[in-house]
Order: structure tokens, then C-alpha cells, then sequence
């Protein structure tokens, strides 16, 4: 049967795909973990930063791997700021103040980009773009190898960051009891405004690792903004192992979904899992909290 | 009282309109507003008054449109013969959702995210079925006459959908002064103690989801017979999820007039910022979103927050 | 700055211009503000914002260019050289947007409208300018059933998605036959909307009458994020033709993606779209570009005003010569002669001049208008492929600058 000799590379499209997913998600699952906000920004932040890694190459001709140092931190202000400054002030602790911010916000940036830099569909060439490696018959691009390893690494680091820091141990708190916390003296404030930052700087390493193999324009954001919704409940909102687990599955899902049910019909298949996944699991995969 | 008062004001006033004004340009913003607030209003009665929020609201207009579509291009029936039809299963899809959702106890955003996941696979769906048109979408035959719901001035056009959405605020009103109401807001602020005072609470959501997914497909059914064409993206996407919670949001969620204010506040900003803030695109759009920042910003509770003069909300409440 | 000024003045005029319409409005007067003097008022409509902002920007820009050139000619001539005022709109790539847009232009008072580059919209927008008998030049939407509704304002000059496929299947065939029939299957791939669905369903159905096997259909969302699993079921049924109907950002990603995976059939032929009819895919992809083909919009290679468009379009920063840009520089020139003939403003005096209209002085491969029913019966696409770095005509012979290399080896 013809699908059966394709699975394989199907399936490992799938992964790498999904790696990248997973970068997306990992910021988003923080985000929502901490602050407890669906941040509809999401897409939009993601664009700026592909911007940025753009705007790096052509003036700089910096690779986009070497803009990693510049664009991570640079999203991580971006997002403290954001959140302390905007964010923050303007959702008075209600959740539909915070959806129509971000709304808002995702609003703001994608017409001021359609505005600074208009609606040219933009693509760096790079010696690895074309590049292949084979892996047992399938043909797989150096940037979305790239990818995956920068999505364990990010994954890793996050852990690490979470388990082993005083910041990770005051996310942690806040998480799990936003009022105890302050009673203990931790600023909340600023600790939210890190969380949001530090969501942000995974966005910015996404970018970096997206844009060899894809492209930005002003509206790039939202083709991956369900997407990582979705990864982020399947893997339990808040945790990171389930974030990349979760974008993992997803690509899978989507690549072989694919392949039998065709590409446009083939993304139901990711939408039918995150309805189950709601109803039936509603913690995710991999979530401990009920 | 009073409210069901300025409701009829209102309804009267919007009614007279036509005698002194001609311009289709204000007629057609009139439409359009009164549409935004239907939509809103559909989302307010699930959103505001059960406190429900979801994302994914086109899920119900989606299905309305499509209902009067195809009952109209591929079955032969009369656009007036449809919208109850449509109306019909706009309540069926908000039963189906709604029993599922709740029979899981799925709340706050767990909510919001199932209705987003739904639009997308009715969206998917109708994109892949010859019935729905598939991606080439579906077009209503031209043929103005107002036995086909399609008139010839705009004049038609805002009854029609003044008499939807007066019937929209009409059920909010009545939430709020009814028995049922009482109990669905009960269930909002807190579900344990409304069980416990003995409140089905399953019963009390799934039918004001049912209430708000037959408002809104009557929004569908409006949509196909204004514009004559529907497509899987114009129905289901999330830009009428959107459009549906912006309006009581900006307006006062969980209010009576909430999303008409707000409908006609939203639509103001737009038609302003479209015509006076120059012709380079992005700009007009860019502005309006940051109204809305600002919005949210300073009038925490909505437009119904500053009119009700009550002292604007604490700062560094729980979240903020 | 200048343009800080013009857009000041602009801000002006236009809010005395919506006062006014709403006050008429308010007072009972119809809406008939349009004076007898003056500049003619054009509305020029397209999506310059939202998910289709790039096409809208590049037609905006074309329909821009052709009125600045007739007001620096001297105007419309039969009526004392009186100038266009360009009445701009943005649909946000939003068909009740742009109906409201239509509103707003005609409480301007203007006299015709240029637009609205999708289908989707244009269907929304030429009926709201048929409640006012508003001429609407349609620019690109391709749906044929924006000419079939029987609206007698709505003319189309460039061809609908029907028409251009057929001529794709009559090219592809004549391509085929003359290198001596090496492609018998073929694989389509088309985006999920009316156009890739409508081009696709027409091609499925027809092909295989023609003596070619479809070997697969894909359909996929835009956006789609990878096109790996499409060119791994490429690789697997090895096709000897590959038809893209889609976007550019979905193409691009596609003829790269079979780059990556070294798959190559005997051509790459688009339809409606695709690389061979866009000098930035060209630029930006030289190394996938060479030997792609397309049947799209395009203008007729040999006439100089058509290149002496390219060059002026090119001296802008950053743009491309585009169909969209051609097709509204067209469509605004269709438009001034019209109203140069009905030698007024009156909005039914240009249609009735644009439903005879003879025009000739096109660079398009059409010959001289004629409306039937408002579509433009000469209209046809032409056949690009991309010999050493440079797009050009490959069929038919009329317009041909080159042979088509076929099939192609990298």
C-alpha cells in the first residue's frame, strides 16, 4: 500500500513539525500556568519576533541561530514590560479585560507591522535551507532538525529554570496559591511581569528556529495560535514536559492525519482531540493538578 | 420596568429612523450596528448572564448560515420558511455542545476552548462537504423581494433586524426579571451554593446555551440574506467569535443595553477610524485597537460601568 | 513633510464629506451630493488590510498609478480635462466590510468604483453598487458568478477561474502533445477556498477526458504550515505533472518543500498563481524558480506601455510587477475611457458607455473589449515558464517569446 512506505517519514515530519509547535506552546503553557490568562497575543507576539530575527539577518546577516542571544532576551523585555505596564494595569483582575487587551494588543501589533514593514510575504535564504539529512529513507531539512533540538533544549532549560531557581520557586508558588504567596512577600507583580517575559523568550527562540524553514508576514501568527492552544490543554495547562509531549503528538497527529484524510480535512483530527482531551482529561495528558 | 421602557424607546425610535433619514451609508451602519449588537446579545445571555464565556460562538452563527443557505439553494425553500429551520438548529447545536460540556463540567477557559474547538470542526466540516459547497462556498440566488427576505431598500433589512435584535434583548430582559434568570445568574456567581439551593445547574446552562446558539444562528441567517454568500471562513472562522464578545464586553457584560452600547460604540471607532485616519493601511485598524486597550483600561466594567456612576473596581484585584 | 500635509487636507475633506452625507441623510434629502463641476470621483476598494493586505496593497497600488497618470495627461478630455479624485477604501479582507465601504463612497458621490481583487468581497460589493447603479469595475475576483447575476453595473476585463482553466487544460495539452505526449498523470494540489477548490474541481473533471489520469487531489488550509506530507504522497505516486492552484505564501512553501525533498516531475504547472507570473518569486527563489510554469494573468509581453509599466513599477522600492498591479492599472484605464465617451459623471451614462465599450488601447492579450453579460469576452490568461532566471510567454504562439521547455530537467 502506498501510505505504508511513507509512514515512516510521515511520522518523523510529524515530530519535527511538532517540535516547532512546541516552542510556541512552551511560552503559552507558562503564561497560562502562572497568570492563569489565555493570551490571544500569542500569534501576534510570535510575528514580531520572526520580524526580529528577519531584521537580523538583513542588516546584520546574522544567522538566524546566532540572533538566538539577541531575540531571546530582547522578547523577554518585551513581554515584562508588556505585562507590567499594559497587561497588568489594564485587566483589573477580570478574565474579560485580559482577552480584550490581548485582543487588542494582537490587534495593535499586527497593523503596525502591516504598517512599518507592509504585507510582503518575507524569506531568508540560508546555506542549510535546501539541506537534507536521511534518516532511514526519509529526507528531513537541517532547520527542522534544528528545530527539534531547540525544542528539547528550551523544554530543558525551562525545567531547570522552574526547579532550581528562587524565581522558579516563586512561579511555582504563585501558581499553585496566588494569595499565600503574597503573604509570604513574594512580588507578585513582578513575578507575573517574569513569567510573561520569560513566555515571551520562548517565542523568541521559536523564531529563530522557524523562520529558516518558513516565512513572515503580518498575519504569520495566527495560522499557529489554535495550534498552540491546543498543545498546551493536551499537555495540561501549565506544564512544560507536557507541552513538548503535547506538540510532539500534534504534529504527529496532523502529518498522519494528513495523509489518509487529506490536508484540509486531516487538521479535524487535531480538533477532535483537544474536544476529547477537554471533556475526558480536562487536566491534559500529562497534567498532575485535577 | 423602567429598562423594558427605554427598550420600547428605543425600539421606536430605531423604527422611525427610516422616515427622516435616506442615507443608505447611515442605514447600512444602523444594520450593521444593530447586527454586532445581535451577536453580542446572543453571547451576553450565555457569556454575561451564565457567565459561560466562549470563544467560539460562530459554532452557532456558522450553523444558521448555513442552515438558511443550503435549505434555500440546494432544497428550493423560501428564506422566511428557513429561518425557523436555522433558528431551530442553532438551539440544537447549543444543546449538543452545551449537554456535552456540561456534562463534563467543563468551566472557564476549559469552556471557551471546547466552543473554539468546535467552531474549527464545523469549519473543517463545512469545508469539506459538497452539501456546504465545500471551500467554494455558498451563494443565495439575487432575487429582491421581501417574500424572499431580500429587500430592495435597506429600509427592510432594519426592521428585520431591529425586530431580531429587540427579541434578543427582549430575552435578556426577561433573564433578569424572571425566575430563571434569577437562577442562571445564581449559577454565575457560584455554582456550588446555586446546587445547593437546590438550582439544576446542568439544566439552567444547557438551556441558556441553547437560548444564545438560537440568537445567534438567527445572526447567520441575517448575514446570508444581507451579504448572499457564505463561505466555511466567513462562518466559522473566529472573527464572528470575536465580533460576537467584543460588544458586551466593551459595552457592560452581563447587562441589558451592555452589548447595543457597545455594538455602537465598536462600530463608531471603526467607521471613524476607517474614515479619518488616512489611507495607509494598517493605520485605521492599528487605532482601534488601541481604543480598545485603553478601553479596557479605563472603563474596566464597560460603557455600563461609567453610566451607572458606581466607583470604578479596586485596583490590584486578584489577577491584576 | 508633504505627505503629512496631504494627509491632513485629506482628514479634512473627508470628514466634511461623511458630515455632509449623514446631514443630507439626517435632513431627508437623498444622497445626491455629487456636483456637476469638478474632479470626477473614483472609489478605488481593496482588502489593503487583513489576511489578503498583500494583493490589495499591490492592486490599490496599480489603480494609484493609472489615475496619476490620466490627471497628468490632462484629465478626462470630453469634460474640459476635469481630473480623478481617487476615493480610497479598505475592505479589510472583509466582504461586509467593504460593503460598508461602497456606502461611503457612494454618499462621496462617486461616480464609479474600481475593485475589490477577492471574489468573496467583490460579490458583496457589486451589488451594494447596484442598489445606487453604481459602475464597479471588477479588478481580478475570479468567481464567475459575480458576472452571472444579471447586475448591470458589474463589468470584469481579465478573465474568471473558468475561463482560465480551460485555457490552462488547452495549454497544458498543446505542451504536451507537442513534445510528443511523455505526461499522462497528473496530481493537483489547491487551496481550500473558492478559487483553488472552483480550479480544481473543473480540472479534475475535465483532465481525464483529455487522456490524463489524476493520480490525487490534495486540498489544503491556508495557511498550511508544512508541505512535507503533500510531497512525500507527491514522491510516493510520482505524478508527471504537478498542478499548484494556490497563494503565494502556500506555493512558495510547496516548490520548496519538493526542492528539500528532491522531487521532480516533468513540470510544475499553476494555475491562477504560482511562481512564474511573480518577479518576486523569481528573485527571492532563483534556485527552485527555473522551469516552472503558470496560466495566469498576464500582459501581452511585446507591448511597450506594458513594460514601461514593469520599469515604473520596479523603480518603486520594494514592489513587484504583479497581475494585481496590471489588472487595476487596466481596469482604471477601461473605467476613463469609458467616462471619456459618455462625456459625463452620470453613473448610468458610463455604464451604458462601458457595456459598449470597443477599448483597444489595452497591453493586455484580450483584443478589443466586449461585454457580454459584463465579462470581458476577449479576456484570456497566457502560459509563463521561467527560462534562465526571467519569466516568459510560452504559449499561445500570438504572444509566445520563447518555446516551452518541456519536460523539464533540472
Amino acid at each position: 500500500m502506498l501510505e505504508l512506505s511513507i509512514l515512516f517519514p510521515s511520522v518523523l515530519n510529524g515530530l519535527t513539525t511538532g517540535a516547532v509547535y512546541a516552542l510556541i506552546a512552551l511560552g503559552l503553557t507558562l503564561i497560562y500556568g502562572v497568570l492563569h490568562i489565555i493570551n490571544f497575543a500569542h500569534g501576534a507576539l510570535l510575528m514580531i519576533a520572526l520580524y526580529g530575527v528577519y531584521f537580523l539577518h538583513q542588516s546584520l546577516g546574522l544567522d538566524p541561530y546566532a540572533s538566538l542571544p539577541v531575540m531571546v532576551p530582547a522578547m523577554f523585555a518585551l513581554g515584562y514590560g508588556l505585562q507590567r505596564f499594559v497587561i497588568g494595569r489594564a485587566s483589573h483582575g477580570k478574565d474579560e479585560n485580559i482577552l480584550l487587551v490581548t485582543l487588542g494588543l494582537a490587534i495593535v501589533m499586527e497593523n503596525l507591522a502591516l504598517y512599518l514593514w507592509r504585507s510582503d510575504t518575507r524569506t531568508i535564504e540560508t546555506a542549510y535551507t535546501f539541506t537534507t539529512v536521511g534518516i532511514l529513507g526519509a529526507m528531513i531539512s537541517i532547520p527542522k532538525l534544528a528545530a527539534f533540538a531547540g525544542a528539547l533544549a528550551v523544554c530543558a532549560v525551562l525545567l531547570l529554570l522552574l526547579a532550581k531557581t528562587d524565581l522558579g520557586r516563586a512561579i511555582r508558588a504563585i501558581a499553585k496559591e496566588r494569595h499565600g504567596a503574597k503573604l509570604v512577600g513574594i512580588d507578585v507583580e513582578h513575578v507575573f511581569a517574569m513569567s510573561f517575559g520569560i513566555g515571551l523568550a520562548c517565542l523568541g527562540a521559536a523564531a529563530c528556529f522557524l523562520l529558516p524553514a518558513y516565512y513572515v508576514n503580518p498575519q504569520v501568527g495566527n495560522g499557529f495560535v489554535l495550534i498552540a492552544f491546543t498543545i498546551v490543554v493536551l499537555g495540561g495547562m501549565g506544564s512544560f514536559a507536557g507541552a513538548l509531549a503535547g506538540g510532539f503528538i500534534i504534529g504527529v497527529v496532523e502529518s498522519v492525519g494528513g495523509l489518509w484524510l487529506g490536508e484540509s480535512l486531516g487538521q479535524i483530527g487535531i480538533f477532535l482531540i483537544f474536544i476529547a482531551v477537554l471533556l475526558f482529561r480536562p487536566q491534559g495528558l500529562f497534567g498532575a493538578r485535577t | 420596568m423602567k429598562d423594558l421602557i427605554a427598550l420600547i424607546v428605543f425600539g421606536i425610535v430605531v423604527a422611525a429612523l427610516p422616515l427622516f433619514v435616506s442615507s443608505g451609508f447611515v442605514l447600512n451602519i444602523v444594520i450593521m450596528t444593530l447586527y454586532a449588537a445581535l451577536l453580542g446579545q446572543a453571547w451576553n445571555i450565555l457569556g454575561g448572564f451564565g457567565g459561560q464565556f466562549s470563544f467560539g460562538h460562530a459554532v452557532f452563527f456558522g450553523t444558521g448560515a448555513y442552515a438558511a443557505a443550503v435549505l434555500q439553494v440546494k432544497f428550493g425553500w423560501n428564506a422566511w420558511a428557513a429561518l425557523p429551520a436555522a433558528v431551530a438548529l442553532g438551539a440544537a447545536v447549543g444543546a449538543f455542545i452545551g449537554a456535552l460540556s456540561f456534562r463534563y463540567g467543563l468551566r472557564g477557559s476549559y469552556f471557551a476552548l471546547v466552543t473554539l474547538a468546535f467552531a474549527e470542526v464545523f469549519r473543517i466540516l463545512s469545508n469539506t462537504f459538497d452539501f456546504t459547497g465545500a471551500g467554494v462556498g455558498l451563494m443565495i440566488p439575487l432575487t429582491e423581494s421581501a417574500g424572499n427576505f431580500q429587500f430592495t431598500s435597506r429600509t427592510g433589512f432594519l426592521y428585520v433586524i431591529l425586530g431580531f435584535t429587540l427579541a434578543a434583548c427582549l430575552v435578556a430582559w426577561w433573564l433578569k426579571h424572571s425566575r430563571y434568570g434569577a437562577w442562571l445568574q445564581a449559577v454565575r456567581d457560584n455554582e456550588e451554593s446555586a446546587a445547593a439551593l437546590g438550582v439544576n445547574v446542568f439544566r439552567v446552562k444547557l438551556g441558556a446555551t441553547m437560548i444564545s446558539g438560537a440568537l445567534m444562528s438567527a445572526g447567520g441567517v441575517f448575514y446570508v440574506q444581507y451579504f448572499h454568500y457564505i463561505d466555511p471562513h466567513i462562518a466559522y472562522g473566529p472573527g464572528v467569535s470575536i465580533e460576537a464578545l467584543l460588544a458586551p464586553i466593551v459595552g457592560g457584560i452581563g447587562t441589558l443595553f451592555g452589548p447595543l452600547l457597545g455594538a455602537a460604540a465598536l462600530h463608531l471607532f471603526g467607521e471613524l477610524t476607517r474614515s479619518f485616519m488616512g489611507d495607509a493601511p494598517g493605520i485605521s485598524l492599528m487605532v482601534y485597537g488601541l481604543l480598545l486597550v485603553l478601553m479596557v483600561t479605563f472603563l474596566p466594567r464597560g460603557i455600563m460601568g461609567l453610566l451607572s456612576g458606581s466607583p470604578p473596581v479596586r485596583k490590584g484585584g486578584s489577577r491584576a | 513633510m508633504g505627505k503629512q500635509n496631504s494627509n491632513r487636507r485629506e482628514f479634512l475633506k473627508r470628514s466634511a464629506a461623511v458630515a455632509a452625507a449623514t446631514a443630507t441623510g439626517l435632513a431627508g434629502f437623498p444622497a445626491i451630493v455629487r456636483g456637476q463641476s469638478g474632479p470626477i470621483k473614483i472609489g478605488v476598494l481593496h482588502p489593503v488590510s487583513g489576511a489578503l493586505a498583500y494583493s490589495g496593497g499591490l492592486s490599490r497600488l496599480g489603480a494609484q498609478i493609472a489615475i496619476d497618470e490620466i490627471n497628468a495627461a490632462g484629465g478626462i478630455k470630453s469634460l474640459g480635462g476635469a481630473k480623478i479624485r481617487t476615493v480610497l477604501g479598505d475592505a479589510q479582507s472583509k466582504p461586509d466590510v467593504g460593503v460598508s465601504e461602497v456606502e461611503k463612497m457612494n454618499a462621496e458621490g462617486v461616480s464609479a468604483i474600481v475593485g475589490a481583487y477577492a471574489s468573496a468581497i467583490c460579490l458583496a460589493t457589486t451589488q451594494a453598487a447596484a442598489k445606487y447603479n453604481i459602475p464597479h469595475v471588477v479588478d481580478v475576483g475570479v468567481a464567475d458568478q459575480i458576472v452571472e447575476r444579471g447586475l448591470k453595473n458589474v463589468f470584469r476585463f481579465a478573465p474568471g477561474y473558468r475561463t482560465v482553466s480551460q485555457q490552462a487544460m488547452n495549454y497544458l495539452h498543446i505542451m504536451n502533445t507537442l513534445a510528443g505526449k511523455p505526461a499522462k498523470t497528473v496530481m493537483i494540489i489547491h487551496e481550500e477556498s473558492l478559487f483553488g477548490t472552483g480550479t480544481a474541481n473543473l480540472l479534475s473533471q475535465q483532465l481525464p477526458g483529455m487522456g490524463y489520469q489524476i493520480v490525487d487531489v490534495v486540498k489544503h488550509a491556508n495557511p498550511t504550515r508544512d508541505f512535507n506530507n503533500i510531497v512525500l504522497r507527491m514522491k510516493a505516486l510520482n505524478p508527471d505533472i504537478v498542478i499548484p492552484a494556490n497563494y503565494y505564501n502556500e506555493y512558495a512553501l510547496l516548490v520548496r518543500t519538493m526542492k528539500q525533498q528532491n522531487v521532480q516531475p516533468k513540470a510544475i504547472f499553476s494555475v491562477l498563481g504560482g511562481g512564474a507570473s511573480s518577479f518576486k518569486f523569481v528573485k527571492e527563489f532563483p534556485d527552485v524558480a527555473n522551469g516552472i510554469i503558470d496560466c495566469n494573468h498576464w500582459y501581452n509581453p511585446k507591448d511597450k506601455r506594458a513594460l514601461a509599466l514593469r520599469r515604473k513599477v520596479e523603480a518603486m522600492k520594494g514592489q513587484f510587477y504583479t497581475y494585481e498591479v496590471f489588472l487595476n492599472y487596466q481596469a482604471v484605464h477601461l473605467l476613463a475611457d469609458g467616462i471619456e465617451r459618455a462625456k459625463s459623471r452620470d453613473r448610468a451614462a458610463i455604464i451604458e458607455a462601458l457595456s459598449n465599450s470597443t477599448w483597444d488601447k489595452h497591453f493586455m492579450p484580450y483584443g478589443p473589449t466586449k461585454f457580454v453579460n459584463g465579462q470581458n469576452q476577449g479576456a484570456q490568461p497566457l502560459m509563463m515558464q521561467v527560462l534562465k532566471g526571467d519569466i516568459k510567454v510560452v504559449l499561445p504562439n500570438t504572444y509566445a517569446q520563447a518555446e516551452p521547455v518541456f519536460p523539464w530537467k533540472a
